[in-house]
């Protein structure tokens, strides 16, 4: 028989490593509460419709006005524009190292995209201002450069690392069964891949593309750098400001209302990301089940 | 010689790895219109063998394969030989069924449409010959747009002859393609299988030395790679010509 003895150091451990968990807990908790408590009055104020669809932020001007549809256009362009750019490019990269690529070449690209994703956000920002945002300009003849075409271009450039590792898993977990029906029936491993493997794994390919959505509306400071930061209704060479860059732009000059105001917008940020996050679980969700 | 050999294969040699071979010098000729078992215990490549005859054995990386095997007088392993012409000649059912997650229709549409066929009418009526011919027509006639998953396996398994016979081939293979059903899916397949022998050449590997008497005209025995003994399928399990095979048929064997 095992003796056990009543360990008072295993019980403290035990102790703290729930501490820590409920640590985790505890923000989320407060983070949301707190959102809710600074971003609730200015909504109060201005109203929510008012709020969501009114087309003018004009917080210091003498009669302010609150409308954050300009913010709300912009993120859902912005975001819609990387990922019809990003998600085929990606998905087709994962294709390329799931299926067609020799293994060593797929073994020299795989970390060249995950080091894609290692790149600190602001390095983005930079690059694209100093290069991309100049590039626009002259291309398209363009005042400035600096507006939503170009923060589209370098979010569906940040976006590409989750897209192509979460569709090139989901490709790989299609039982290669499929594969080897279709191509004994005769199909070339092209047609394989379009007509059997992507179908198979479109749950997987559905998930990537949402959570490349998330990152692309939560995105703040590499967009910043880029997009010109003028409350302007979206227009693709336009100079914009994203629910995100509205915040992180004016939070250190507002005050008041204004500064309310931005709170709401975190608000109005936070629902949208949940929205997104909930999205995610119930593909993955269906993907596994 | 009696019978036309659709299927002539010589000095067949694979290798999956430098040391590791598994078919040495397979001389066979496999007639038309006929059924032809292949048994042997596990292991002895079977597999590996009904694999070589559709170059489905491509697919493995580090692959080597040297002989001939000629389908109708051309030479298979030819560099020049369209693979995806040859798999549609030479159709293969698996062990496990592998209905595509799509619906019934597009299941057996899949290799038609791979072909180029678009025309609806046509495909409609391939579709339904094919299921016909796979004997599986009536159970699903009414949910052709449902998904070929929600069937019972030994649907699936006949889907997936069905699949096959939609690309109209000229040979089909089947490797244990009842092995993973019940008794009564089993039969049934063995029905359509000899049903099917009018119209193809078939070749199945089969664990079940039953089966082999009751489905085959030819019956070949495999050893560690070798063919060890082929002819009629009543001659080979009453009067076999090698110690082995006999050894083998009557259970004598490890
Ligand atoms: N993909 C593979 N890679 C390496 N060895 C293999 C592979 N497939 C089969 N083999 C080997 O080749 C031999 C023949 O296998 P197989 O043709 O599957 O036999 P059978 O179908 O008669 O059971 C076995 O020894 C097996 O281990
Ligand atoms: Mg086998």
């Amino acid at each position: 028989m095992m003796r056990r003895t009543p360990r008072p150091l295993e019980r403290l451990m035990g102790l703290f490593f729930s501490a820590c968990g409920l640590t985790a807990v505890a923000f989320v908790l407060l983070i949301s509460l707190y959102l809710i408590l600074a971003g609730v009055p200015a909504l109060r104020e201005t109203g929510l419709p008012d709020f969501l669809l009114g087309r003018q932020w004009s917080p210091t001007a003498q009669r302010p006005e609150f409308g954050i549809a300009p913010f709300l256009l912009t993120s859902v362009y912005g975001a819609a524009g990387a990922v019809l750019l990003g998600a085929p490019i990606g998905l087709l990269c994962a294709v390329f190292l799931a299926k067609t690529a020799p293994p060593r070449l797929a073994a020299a690209v795989r970390p060249a995209v995950e080091l894609l994703s290692g790149i600190p956000s602001v390095v983005y920002g930079l690059v694209g201002m100093l290069v991309l945002v100049p590039a626009v300009r002259r291309c398209f003849r363009l005042p400035d450069g600096a507006g939503l075409f170009s923060a589209i271009l370098v979010l569906a450039v940040m976006i590409l690392p989750s897209i192509v590792s979460v569709s090139e898993a989901a490709l790989r977990a299609v039982p290669p069964e499929y594969e080897a029906a279709s191509l004994a029936l005769g199909a070339t491993q092209i047609e394989t891949v379009f007509r059997v493997t992507l179908p198979a794994a479109s749950g997987g390919v559905a998930a990537s593309v949402v959570l490349g959505v998330g990152r692309a509306i939560g995105e703040a400071m590499a967009v910043l750098m880029v997009a010109g930061n003028a409350a302007n209704m979206p227009s693709l060479f336009k100079s914009v400001k994203f629910l995100t860059t509205a915040i992180a732009s004016e939070m250190s000059y507002s005050s008041g209302l204004h500064r309310q105001a931005l709170f709401s917008i975190a608000l109005v940020l936070f629902f949208f990301i949940m929205l997104v996050n909930v999205l995610l679980n119930r593909l993955l969700k269906r993907k596994g089940g | 010689m009696s019978e036309p050999a659709l299927l002539s294969v010589r000095n067949l040699e694979l290798w999956y790895a430098p040391a590791v071979q598994a078919l040495r010098g397979v001389n066979i000729d496999l007639p038309e219109r006929q059924v032809t078992a292949l048994i042997g215990p596990s292991g002895c490549g079977k597999s590996t063998f009904l694999k070589t005859l559709d170059r489905m054995c491509d697919l493995v990386p580090g692959v080597r394969v040297s002989g001939s095997v000629r389908y109708r007088g051309k030479e298979i392993y030819d560099p020049c030989v369209d693979v995806t012409w040859l798999r549609k000649q030479i159709g293969m059912v698996f062990q496990k069924p592998t209905p595509f997650p799509m619906s019934i229709y597009d299941n057996v549409a899949y290799g038609p449409r791979t072909h180029g066929v678009r025309d609806r009418p046509r495909l409609d009526a391939v579709v339904e010959r094919s299921l016909r011919g796979a004997a599986i027509w009536d159970e699903v006639k009414d949910r052709l747009k449902k998904s070929a998953l929600a069937l019972s396996g030994g649907q699936q398994q006949r889907l997936c002859i069905a699949r096959a016979l939609a690309v109209e081939p000229d040979v089909l293979l089947m490797d244990e393609a009842t092995s993973a059903l019940d008794p009564i899916s089993t039969s049934k397949i063995e029905e359509l299988i000899a049903a099917l022998k009018q119209r193809y050449t078939i070749v199945i590997v089969t664990h079940n030395m039953q089966q082999a008497t009751r489905i085959s005209d030819k019956c070949a025995f495999f050893l560690a790679g070798e063919l060890i003994e082929f002819g009629d399928t009543t001659q080979l399990f009453s009067l076999p010509r090698d110690k082995r095979t006999e050894d083998y048929i009557t259970g004598r064997f490890g």
